[in-house]
């Protein structure tokens, strides 16, 4: 994947591995509901660095989605960012008006959606869609723009590219419709690609290959990436680091091995033990218990207290701080774990 | 894309052949014209000798016959008011229909989904309930009401248009804004509907990642996907239009195909009368063709050939689907 892609992807000369691309400090992200406001994400703060995958990883519901959403500004209608801010490469996107953030949407952002076949519009070819990006940033002519795409679709392993240009989504395969996705969010060349569960609606075997093309494009371009996922074993295989997130509470972060290998915050301990391993046969699967609470039940103090195995007092009363926990490391939490209890041969 | 043509026309022809018979059938029991076009005092053997003159006196299957023997040699009769063929009077009143219908269709449309887009930007916003009061009072008002009343404000009383008939733009102002309030009141509900659904689809957060400003993201993205229900809508409406023409020609003394519809039933002029209904019928089916035609344009997936519409520069619109398959087992060169 480098001999013919010059003209679409090359590293960015203003990039250099490792530096940090985007910033998230303290973002809150709030929803109206006919219950009241609810607050979906919580004093959420991480940072993607050029060249290196974070994972946002939890549950569904934790927020990790509105999180990316937020980041993203495509945010719902009903739902607000309403603390903290977004810096990616020095601007904050968070204080933006909607009309101000629409040129940073491409060039120096991108996001690959879940669901290709449904976030692909039904009525246009694909080549009209990927032309989209440089009609609207590089003002290119349409006969310029589909060029550009043909390239994109090479780029990202579609064969035969000039003729499946004129087709429409419905004539893809799950796999391929996730390569065009992928192709739209990187036409741009953007610093930040924003991953929402990109495989989760395809077979295992194309999302190994979904995978692998999101590793080259970052690789070769020095893509930050934020992998939105619930997947252990895709976190332990990609990603650098890693943000827990429960309950719109980021509870946990650092090195992926690290913090696999000696989870510190209950949370993602259990998380590692609900990983079926030596399990035998018939033998009950382990998992966490309880659920996580609603949001508009969301407690005082730790939001993981209902679950936790070593909830004590102060827990119901204090909720902890990310703290930082060794190096690289922080965790939310007052009795953060200190033996190595799992070892990363369980994932 | 032909062989779609040719079942769609085929299929109509029963359909069509049972309204013949139909208008025929019913034509007939408005009585015999006899009564009305010979003076009062006529005798019976003048009576006997009208009704013999145009075959009125035979079995009703027998009238059948020969006017579906005239048909096939597409001589449609003559009229008995005027002793002019009974297809060039219908073929005159049409245009006139169409060009109210048609003015008031687009009318319609364009104002429709303008306001229709502009509620569904932010439903239940004070936009949207400020349309949906207009649009359900619109489409709740009867026409010949609003006809009459309209007649009465602005002919009558004010003064600035003319009662009836056709001649200057003024006249056209009191019979599109009696047709156009239903249709445009049906909508907008349903525009804001089908924008309300397809603003919601995942398809506008991807052209929104891409940096579409809202202007692009509502006209290239949301309506051409809402734009197949409101299609299937205003076919229908338009139907109703030309249908519904009867009632506002009527009143506007306007010379299309409704008021030569009633005229001819009013004077038992039988022949002008089937000629007025198969014209009307024969445009409604081809409206459907044209709105059958009109998902295709909008939807690829509903093409009856199933093919991409543009083919492309190498001549390889159609991909097999079977490449599809070893599409994921290389894609590394």
């Amino acid at each position: 994947m480098s001999t013919h892609t010059q003209s679409v992807s090359t590293a960015r000369e203003d990039l250099t591995e490792n530096e940090v691309v985007l910033r998230v400090t303290g973002l809150d992200v709030d929803i109206r509901t006919p219950k009241g406001v609810l607050r979906a994400v919580n004093n959420v703060s991480f940072e993607a660095r050029a060249g290196r995958t974070l994972a946002l990883l939890g549950e569904s519901g934790c927020g990790k989605s509105m999180t990316a959403k937020a980041v993203a500004g495509l945010l719902d209608p009903v739902a607000d960012v309403t603390g903290g801010t977004v810096v990616l490469n020095g601007t904050d996107l968070a204080a933006l008006s909607p009309k101000q953030r629409l040129k940073y949407a491409g060039p120096e952002l991108g996001i690959v959606f879940q669901d290709a076949l449904t976030a692909l519009n039904p009525v246009y070819t694909v080549g009209t869609q990927l032309s989209e990006a440089f009609r609207i940033h590089q003002k290119l002519s349409a006969k310029a723009a589909k060029v550009k795409a043909i390239e994109l679709m090479r780029h990202v392993g579609i064969p035969e590219p000039e003729s499946r240009v004129d087709s429409f989504p419905h004539q893809f395969s799950g796999g391929m419709r996730q390569r065009i996705l992928i192709a739209m969010a990187v036409a741009l060349n953007p610093r930040l690609l924003i991953a929402d569960e990109p495989t989760t609606a395809l077979d295992v075997t194309v999302q190994a290959q979904i995978m692998k093309l999101l590793r080259d494009l970052r690789t070769e371009s020095h893509l930050a990436v934020v992998l939105i996922t619930h997947d252990l074993a895709l976190v332990a295989e990609e990603a650098d680091t890693v943000a827990v997130m429960y309950a719109g509470n980021v509870v946990e972060t650092g090195p992926v091995r690290e913090v696999f290998g000696s989870p510190k915050h209950p949370y993602t301990r259990g998380l590692l033990d609900s990983v079926p391993a030596d399990v035998g046969r018939g033998a009950d699967l382990n998992s966490i218990a309880g659920s996580p609470p609603e949001l508009h039940r969301i407690p005082e103090g730790c939001v993981y207290q209902s679950r936790c195995p070593v909830v004590q007092d102060v827990c119901r009363a204090i909720r902890p701080a990310l703290e930082a926990e060794g190096a690289g490391r922080t965790v939310a939490c007052h009795f953060a774990l200190t033996t190595a209890s799992k070892e990363l041969d369980h994932v | 894309m032909l062989t779609f043509l040719r079942r769609r026309i085929l299929s109509s022809a029963l359909p069509l052949l049972v309204v013949i018979l139909g208008v025929f059938a019913l034509a007939r029991l408005t009585g015999n014209p006899a009564s009305l076009y010979l003076p009062l005092n006529a005798t019976e053997q003048m009576r006997a000798d009208f009704t013999e003159k145009n075959g009125l006196d035979n079995p009703i299957w027998v009238q059948m016959a020969e006017y579906f023997g005239g048909v096939l040699r597409l001589d449609f009769g003559e009229s008995l008011r005027t002793g002019e063929s009974a297809a060039a009077m219908a073929l005159r009143a049409f245009p006139a229909t169409l060009q109210l219908a048609g003015t008031t269709m687009l009318l319609a449309v364009v104002l429709a989904v303008i306001v229709g887009s502009w509620a569904a930007l932010k439903p239940n916003g004070i936009a949207d309930r400020i349309s949906s009061f207009i649009s359900m009072a619109a489409a709740s008002v009867p026409d010949f009401w609003l006809a009459i009343m309209g007649i009465w404000v602005f002919a009558i009383t004010l003064g600035w248009l003319p009662t009836s008939g056709v001649g200057g733009l003024d006249a056209w102002v009191l019979p599109i804004l009696t047709l156009l309030l239903r249709p445009f009141g049906v909508l907008v509900q349903i525009v804001r509907g089908a924008m309300v659904s397809s603003l919601s689809e995942p398809y506008i957060k991807l052209a929104r990642s891409k940096g579409a400003s809202e202007f692009r993201v509502v006209t290239r993205h949301a309506l051409r996907n809402a734009a197949a229900p409101a299609l299937t809508v205003a076919g229908d409406l338009a139907v109703g239009l030309v249908n519904g023409a009867v009632v506002v020609e009527s009143i506007f003394g306007w010379p299309g195909i409704g008021k030569l519809m009633i005229d001819s039933i009013l004077q038992r002029d039988f022949a002008v009368l089937q000629a007025a209904v198969l014209l009307t019928a024969i445009s409604i089916f081809i409206l459907n063709i044209l709105i059958d035609l009109g998902y295709a344009g909008l939807d690829a997936r509903v093409r009856p050939t199933g093919k991409p519409r543009k083919a492309s520069k190498t001549g390889k619109a159609t991909a097999a689907p079977a490449k599809e398959r070893k599409l994921h087992v290389q894609t590394t060169p």
